[in-house]
């Protein structure tokens, strides 16, 4: 697509400075009114022509939506704050270093500067041919260009695929899951709390998004439980460029041990379905085992079974395989 | 007389690139004036919170009275209304990070973020970091003049604004660490080398001070 390069399309400019200000204004605009984050996402759509909304709805002003503070059980993260503020928190970083890995992974700095956790959980799918404004499943057509005879699909999924092949682009995603974060999502009227592992939904569940945030949703907070902090993690993202760039796969554990034994895991790996994997036959597979160079070998084994790479994207499954393997082998 | 005058101050004031610039203004203010009359019915007033256009900027210390649609990037009112044209657009996507600014002292892409959003913050671009009395040079701007960092340059006001930022962070980076902070700006003479010598050299310079 060519790049374009002069003004975005125009759009009514709304600055709430509280979430009831906010949530307001989601319900004037309803299906015309955008939640705007940090934007990164964002104003590539607009600039693109592919997304022209009413009215732009900026989080930017509501100070309740940011900051990192002790909650009764771990940690509460507003979802507006940075992601540069999250890698440099002392706690983030002393008890949850996992997640801090996984927020340092992303981008650039002048991106975690200004991207926000909720932003980089909320984010859009990368597919060129959805991002493109191609009319396939995800924007309400009837085909899937991506896996065509034809396709260029080296960055699409191995797994959990319906119709789309998309996958989910969040370096923060997996590492929420596995800490078995929680989402608090505010609407009009009521308060909901998700599962980071239910939060973000295949195409099998609605095709057209990639979280359960419905139109008049909005993600407030994620909360960190205190009962991973401190335990074993293991993070690796390997991507084409050493900045910048997208995964290709990565993987985010998180181990409680005895000694070289794994006590209990969550094991979860992004880049290769719609959503963030996580791995429960491995993580069944290596409860309450000691870890060792066979039993990491098994684990590499396990998760890959039942993928279906496309044409260009095999290479996946060992990539997977290996993350995978690595992270068990950490704990030996 | 008076078309003399004018006459000649067209062939002496106007160079090609301040009618570049003129044209490219005037393009601006009338592709955007388009967009804003075809926008919807609503008013300024309409809902609350919905932003006013006339606004003030600080940059570079001082407070600027400016004009700002609500679906305008920083780099674009830098450079077409404020003429702060030190400030480059590459890509116009977050990619390139030739339009780094400042936005309280945290370098940020100025292509990617509305100038309705950074209101009340300070804004410093390349031409806010030499001294406005003294015209002397920033730290940072010494280092790349002795390190002579750039081929083209086209992307320099952009890594000298992410060293800026990183200096004043963190004075004392090793080179990977020097290269992590400025790996959120791209040069295509691939000069990455010479340009981290003077990341290194501005750090000194930092130290020393």
């Amino acid at each position: 697509m060519a790049i374009i390069r002069d003004m975005i399309p125009a759009f009514e400019l709304v600055q709430p400075t509280t979430v009831e200000d906010a949530l307001a204004a989601m319900a004037r605009y309803g299906e015309g009114g955008w939640v705007l984050a940090g934007g990164l996402d964002s104003y590539d759509w607009f600039k693109d022509r592919i997304k022209r909304p009413e009215a732009v709805i900026d989080l930017g002003g509501i100070n309740e939506l940011k900051g990192i503070s002790n909650g009764q059980d771990g940690l509460e993260i507003g979802a507006m704050t940075t992601l540069t503020e999250i890698v440099r928190h002392e706690r983030v970083r002393s008890e949850y270093i996992l997640l801090a890995d996984a927020a340092e992974h992303v981008a650039t700095p002048q991106i975690r500067n200004q991207g926000t956790l909720g932003g980089n959980i909320s984010q859009d799918t990368r597919c060129w041919y959805y991002r493109s404004g191609w009319a396939c499943y995800r924007a309400g057509g009837n085909t899937c260009y991506a896996a065509a005879p034809q396709a260029m699909n080296r960055e699409h999924a191995i797994m959990g695929t319906s119709r789309c092949v998309a996958v989910s682009p969040s370096d923060t995603a997996p590492a929420l899951v596995a800490l078995d974060a929680k989402m608090i999502v505010r609407g009009r009227r009521s308060s909901k709390v998700h599962d980071a592992e239910d939060f973000f939904i295949g195409p099998a569940t609605d095709i057209t998004r990639m979280t359960v945030l419905e139109s008049g949703d909005l993600l407030t907070q994620i909360n960190i439980p205190g009962e991973w902090a401190n335990a074993h993690f293991y993070y690796e993202k390997v991507r084409d460029r050493g900045s910048w760039d997208f995964q290709l796969v990565s993987v985010a554990a998180a181990f409680k041990t005895s000694g070289n034994t794994i006590d209990e895991a969550r094991i979860v790996v992004n880049g290769v379905a719609p959503f963030p994997v996580r791995l429960d036959a491995v993580e069944r597979l290596v409860t309450g085992v000691t870890a060792d160079e066979a039993l990491a070998t098994e684990a590499g084994e396990i998760a890959i079974q039942g993928s279906r790479p496309l044409k260009y994207n095999e290479y996946k499954e060992p990539m997977m395989r290996n993350l995978v393997r690595r992270a068990v082998r950490s704990v030996a | 007389m008076a078309e003399a005058e004018s006459a000649g101050l067209l062939e002496t004031k106007y160079s090609r690139r301040k009618f570049i610039k003129s044209v490219i203004a005037v393009g601006a203010t009338a592709s955007s004036a388009g967009y804003f009359i075809g926008s919807s019915g609503l008013g300024a007033q309409a809902v609350p919170g919905t932003v006013e256009r006339l606004i003030t900027l600080t940059v570079n210390g001082q407070q600027r009275r400016v004009d700002v649609l609500p679906n305008e990037t920083l780099a674009m009112t830098l450079r077409y209304r404020l003429n702060l044209t030190g400030t480059k657009l590459g890509c116009d996507r977050a990619e390139c990070g030739a339009c780094t600014v400042l936005i309280d002292g945290v370098n940020q892409y100025g292509c990617s973020m509305l100038t309705h959003q950074v209101r009340g913050s300070s804004i410093t671009t390349i031409e806010g970091l030499e001294n406005p009395d003294t015209g002397e040079l920033s730290l940072v701007q010494q280092a790349v003049l002795e390190e002579g960092g750039f081929q083209c340059a086209f992307c320099a006001p952009g890594f000298i604004m992410s060293m800026t930022a990183m200096v004043n962070e963190n004075p004392n980076p090793t080179r990977a660490e020097a290269a992590h902070a400025l790996s959120g700006n791209l040069c295509r003479c691939g000069d990455y080398d010479k340009i981290l010598n003077c990341a290194m050299r501005a750090a000194e310079l930092a130290r020393s001070v």
